[in-house]
């Protein structure tokens, strides 16, 4: 067990080389460059600009220079947010963005199994009509729709909760962001909960545990639910990354400062150092995550060994 | 374990919904919106309006903006200029200090002007202090940085030395590259003197936190010259840069103001906030660029003709819901030292006749009905306004040309990469905001010379010669008037369409007093004071 | 449920009389037994010739301004009605730069009177056509040397049902050219998620050890990488194709589609029917066309009616980047992302989408489910 951590996370450097590799490149094929503005500027401050950041230099030596600091932890200035070193930003809005994850992750987890298996035991049933016409609801309203529409509602029009900001960090203001963002996602948990825990109910096992009288509730939690979780494990891995590391859509609606927006700001102005900061960040949470989750594979189905 | 975790994250969430209440202020806050998260602090690299509000608060510079958008003393008490007009002696406040207690020197505005104009500082407004002795040539690195034509005579008497007789200088000193920075705490802390903590400013607020796109926090400066007088305990800056988010937290009243929202939303939010929605002329042009390289678009009566087909009042009315005024003009109108610009010829006609008027130029170049085919390509930047002045402005081409229309977009970056580059196209939207209250700053856009901001290629030798006068021209009203002509020029070339006058969209709430809606768009929190 | 083994071609008959009860078939039997993925399937089909045909049976198309109906509501009367006439014609006065003294409208028909200080220009009726109200206007008299002058012509109506946008284009026509787009950017990017996800994972999973483990830190390092550059980097160099667009959504949704087969598969493989199969035999390739694949299904098929939404919902987030189908073309998600920012100025202009768009996504759950209960091969 151990060694197969040990050997995946050896196996992880040389994709995050060939990840940081590839999208230096590739961001250089992108027309425009950090300091194309819409005033432009003149071509003596561009070129001391260039100048500074070592931008004038051929390709493959900033790459190389890129590389050898990376190595060694400094992910260099960013472009835009010029105060700060990419790493201090990502510093300081992480913790945010991972709360608000997690509180989403466990908010769309807990309720979408929840409801999926409830939907699953009672299948056909109105009950399971209406919990999976309401996941349908989830998933196909997007979070632009869905945060405006709760800040209209409980912000404005019944002044309860904040309109958005980080505040004090307690839930009053964290609670309609983490809804906005877990919807989708706990809409996602109760469908393949649902579809994997009636395809379960129906197997050998489980009608051989019922058919020896075993009370139901047994049956469903500690047979069933083993091997109906299997789809749901394989989603949490891109989900819980994709959660942890913020949204940017969730992040500017409710004004939350943390690094979903990065990505995409850094994408569209080009900021080179941010944008390979965040594609190393999301690059580690996906491996970690996923080994995570073959290490839970093997839990919940003793077939799948690590060998 | 599940439905344990779930109990407890319910009765959690319960209990702080609940019993959550806000913290009572005795103190006067202002919950300022800014419409973006500030990129720098620094005054040699800001070059954004949304840094300008904050940096103004923060520091102070020779002269500033009153509330009225005037220009009146700031760190200086007074000044005298020369009598050839070049050489400007400021007299600093005696109690001029830095938020740490130490006095304001010119020692720090002679050493904030040479680290701007450094080479190595990279400072991406350094023009704005080119009319300086010298200052073009050390940003060039063609001089050196102690020939700069600023000195200090003594701690409070600063001497500066312009290239030429500048009319606008004193507008320019105002401008967020020009306000000084502690010469003590940027030699000691390097480029960390930006941060909160050690931080040191002049202004009438000091740093106190900053959140990156959370918030910015700034407490009154107790060392400011004019404590007595500013009004704020603290000054709650909001980086929000979606417009619909920082709306919707003004109507939850959870911020006083709101710089820049959507114009779309003008009418609603008059319905409800009344006189609480304030729209400002400032001094920026948005303009429709012709690659004048490309045919059909070398020809002059082409460009005319398809300026004069776009039907400006539309677009100010209902695209931008009133909150645009028609240009016709790339100068803005309200320029106090440059008057009423010279507008194109059609200015004065009405919607019908420039139509007429466009076709029989459409027809004599040889395009549209019964000519060669029209087709146009018209490139935007990505945004929904201009995306809807574009959808506009193409129906209004097609309605009257019988043109084919197109319209491209693209991120801002490569909009203005691929312009700025001189790359190939029909027509392409830009837009232009006053550095400095100046008409100078907008005609040298089209100097054939300025390979980077004239998009169009323009070149007229004509018009050329005329700007390059005015800047030997002392005499401010003969420079006016050689500015006029060029613009006279441009307006019969129009190698650009300009389409409309900008204005800011602020929302005021009504805790707020001292607020005056300005052309300069200058809004220093130390005039402005809340009530409970 | 090993009769799948035993049944190894499908569509091979196994005596005359089940010839019509292949797999296939006895699947569509049970799909058209159930009701909701029949609606769901009604539904769509209705959906489809709305966004197909639809367009023509409106006469407006999706990207006319109609400078005089700017952000009007949704309403089953035609505009403009009578009251708002007289405005329109004082506007449209004022704009010709002369005082309207009397108006009515008759009908179909309009008469009014004009009057200036000096003598009107004859072609100020041309005003009167521009403005989308009034077409057809004609001088009939001339008073008091040209300063007088009495003009009919014709009111033109149009129906707006769903509204108009800032842009004064009509929301219905917008809303189909929408649906066109959105379902088919939606189809065929879940089709080439599904085909190369589905192969992909099974592969993947089936043959194990080292192959697996290099096929999977491929999928983990495309998972990482740039989503928003690489669409960038691709519309800029092959331009803003609406090809391009389902391409690219669906080179990036197979990824999830990758691992939940893989997931499945390594479950399946130890199985006894596959052992089976091993020991009959039959190749990898067969093995995981015929019993790896199949089996998948359910989970993979419940997965589709996650991406097809997912991929309408990415396609306007591009849109909302910029990076989407080029305006004048628009998209629901577009649409829906521009309505947003509207609610409570004008909430037509996302109620419409937003009906279409929950109408569809709950259409192609419920015909996912069904599939899923027909194509279960444990569930005969």
């Amino acid at each position: 067990m151990l060694a197969f951590v040990l050997r995946r996370l050896a196996s992880a450097v040389p994709t995050l080389f060939i990840v940081v590799t590839i999208s230096f490149f590739l961001m250089r094929f992108a027309p425009g460059g950090p300091f194309n503005l819409e005033r432009p500027l003149p071509p003596a401050t561009m070129e001391n600009i260039m100048r500074t950041y070592q931008l004038d230099q051929p390709l493959w030596r900033q790459y190389v220079t890129y590389i050898t600091n990376a190595v060694q932890g400094d992910f260099g200035p960013s472009y835009i947010y010029k105060d700060n070193s990419v790493a201090e930003l990502i510093g300081k809005g992480l913790p945010y963005s991972m709360e608000l994850g997690l509180y989403a992750l466990l908010l769309a987890l807990i309720g979408g199994v929840t409801l999926g298996t409830i939907a699953a035991l009672r299948q056909n049933s109105l009950l399971d009509f209406s919990i999976m016409s309401l996941a349908t609801v989830g998933t196909t309203i997007p979070n632009f729709v869905v945060g405006p529409v709760l800040t209209l509602i409980f912000a404005i029009v019944l002044s309860m909760l904040p309109a958005g900001g980080w505040g004090d960090g307690s839930l009053r203001f964290l609670l309609l962001p983490m809804i906005a963002l877990a919807l989708p996602q706990l809409a996602v948990f109760a469908r393949l909960t649902r579809g994997s825990m009636i395809e379960a109910l129906h197997a050998d096992h489980i009608r051989t545990a019922r058919a020896y009288g075993l009370p139901p509730r047994i049956v469903v939690i500690t047979h069933a639910m083993r091997g109906a979780l299997l789809p749901v494990v394989s989603y949490l891995a891109p989900c819980a990354a994709a959660l942890m590391t913020g949204s940017a859509v969730v992040e500017t609606i409710f004004t939350i400062p943390g690094i979903g927006r990065y990505f995409v700001l850094g994408a569209l102005n080009r900021d080179y150092t941010l944008v390979m900061g965040t594609v190393v960040l999301i690059a580690i949470f996906v491996i970690v995550f996923n080994l995570v989750v073959d290490l839970i594979y093997g839990l919940l189905d003793p077939r799948v060994r690590h060998d | 374990m599940s439905s344990r975790l779930l109990k407890l994250s319910a009765a959690a969430l319960l209990g702080s919904v609940l019993f959550a209440s806000a913290p009572a202020f005795a103190e006067a806050v202002l919950h300022r919106g800014n419409a973006g998260e500030p990129q720098t602090l620094d005054q040699a690299q800001t070059s954004i309006n949304i840094e300008a509000f904050i940096l103004k608060d923060l520091y102070e510079g020779l002269t500033i903006y009153d509330a009225a958008g005037k220009i009146i003393p700031g760190a200086a008490e007074s000044w005298t200029l020369s009598d050839d007009g070049v050489t400007y002696t400021f007299k600093l406040r005696e109690n001029a200090k830095w938020s740490d207690g130490t006095p304001v020197t010119a020692q720090d505005f002679e050493f904030s002007f040479k680290r701007v104009e450094d080479p190595k500082t990279a400072a991406k407004y350094a023009n704005i202090l080119y009319p300086i002795k010298n200052a073009e040539a050390i940003n060039n690195g063609k001089a050196e940085i102690a020939t700069l034509g600023v000195k200090a005579v003594d701690d409070k008497t600063l001497e500066v030395t312009l290239e030429r007789p500048t009319p606008f200088f004193l507008e320019l000193l105002a401008h967020q590259t020009a306000l000084p920075v502690s010469k003590a705490s940027v030699e000691k802390n390097g480029a960390d003197f930006v941060k909160p903590g050690t931080m040191v400013s002049n202004g009438a607020f000091k740093l106190v936190s900053h959140v990156p796109n959370d918030s910015l926090v700034v407490e009154k400066n107790e060392h400011h010259w004019d404590a007595a007088n500013t009004k704020l305990d603290k000054v709650i800056f909001y980086p929000i840069d979606d417009q619909a988010a920082s709306v919707r937290r003004f109507e939850a009243k959870e911020m006083d103001l709101v710089f820049n929202f959507s114009a779309d939303q003008i009418e609603r939010l008059r319905g409800s906030y009344k006189d609480q929605v304030h729209v400002s002329p400032t001094l920026a042009t948005y303009y429709y660029v012709f690659d004048g390289s490309q045919a059909p678009y070398d020809d002059v009566r082409v460009r005319n003709a398809l300026s004069m087909a776009v039907d400006r009042d539309f677009l100010a009315k209902e695209i931008y819901s009133g909150s645009q005024i028609p240009a016709y003009s790339l100068v803005p109108p309200g320029m106090a030292t440059y008057g009423e610009p010279s507008k194109a010829s059609f200015a004065e006609m009405s919607q019908l006749d420039r139509e007429d008027k466009a076709l029989e130029l459409m027809k004599e170049a040889g395009y549209g009905e019964g000519g060669k085919p029209l087709e146009i390509e018209i490139r935007y930047n990505t945004n929904p306004n201009h995306e809807r002045v574009a959808t506009a402005v193409a129906d209004m081409w097609k309605n009257t040309f019988n043109a084919k229309v197109t319209m491209t977009n693209l991120d801002v970056s490569s909009h203005y990469a691929y312009l700025q580059e001189g790359g190939k196209f029909n027509v392409a939207r830009a837009g232009w905001v006053a550095d400095y209250a100046d008409a100078e700053n907008f005609l040298a856009l089209n100097l054939s010379t300025n390979k980077t901001f004239n998009y169009g290629k323009y070149n007229n030798p004509e018009f050329d010669a005329l700007m390059k006068k005015s800047y030997e021209e002392e005499n401010p009203e003969a420079r006016s008037k050689l500015l006029h002509e060029a613009e006279a020029l441009l307006s019969r070339d129009q190698p650009v369409a300009p389409l409309l006058t900008q204005a800011d969209l602020w929302l005021v709430s009504n805790r707020v007093s001292g607020w005056e809606d300005n052309a300069a768009n200058e809004h220093l929190s130390r005039f402005l004071s809340v009530s409970e | 449920m090993t009769d799948i083994v035993t049944n190894p071609a499908p569509t091979q008959p196994e005596n005359p009389d089940t010839k019509s009860r292949s797999l296939f078939q006895l699947a569509a039997l049970r799909f058209r037994r159930n009701k909701a993925a029949m609606a769901g399937c009604v539904m769509m089909v209705l959906i489809a010739l709305f966004s197909y045909i639809g367009p023509f049976f409106v006469p407006h198309s999706y990207d006319q301004v109609y400078s005089s109906y700017v952000s009007v509501g949704p309403s089953l009367e035609p505009r403009p009605d009578e009251a708002s006439l007289e405005d329109a014609m004082r506007g449209v006065a004022t704009r010709a730069r002369v005082n309207l003294d009397e108006f009515n409208v008759e009908g179909q028909a309009f008469t009014a009177t004009l009057s200036a200080e000096s003598p009107i220009d004859p072609r100020a009726t041309r005003y009167f056509d521009r403005a989308n109200e009034f077409n057809n206007t004609q001088v009939v008299a001339t008073e008091n040397d040209g300063r007088v002058l009495k003009v009919e012509g014709n009111v033109s109506r149009e129906y707006f049902f769903f509204g108009t946008d800032p842009n004064g284009r009509d929301m219905l026509a917008r809303v189909m050219l929408g649906g066109q787009i959105s379902i088919a950017v939606g189809l065929l990017a879940s089709l080439v998620s599904l085909g190369i996800g589905v192969l992909y994972g099974a592969t993947s999973g089936y043959l194990g050890g080292r192959v697996d483990n290099v096929m999977m830190r491929f999928v983990e390092i495309l998972y990482s990488l740039p989503f928003v550059f690489l669409v960038v980097v691709l519309v800029v160099f092959f331009g803003r194709s609406f090809i391009l667009i389902f391409l690219v959504i669906g080179a990036v949704e197979w990824l999830d589609m990758a691992r939940i087969v893989r997931g499945q598969t390594l479950a399946l493989k130890r199985r006894e029917f596959v052992g089976a199969a091993q020991a009959l035999g039959l190749s990898d390739w067969q093995i995981i066309r015929r019993h790896i694949i199949p089996n998948t299904i359910g989970p993979v098929i419940v997965f589709v009616t996650v991406v097809v939404p997912k991929v309408i919902l990415l396609e306007s987030f591009l849109s909302f980047l910029g990076l989407g189908v080029q305006a004048p073309l628009t998209s629901w998600g577009a649409l829906i992302s521009e309505g947003a920012s509207n609610i409570q100025s004008a909430p037509w202009l996302l109620i419409f989408p937003a009906i279409f768009f929950v109408a569809t996504l709950f259409s192609l759950n419920f015909i996912g489910d069904g599939l899923r209960d027909a194509l279960d091969p444990k569930d005969r």
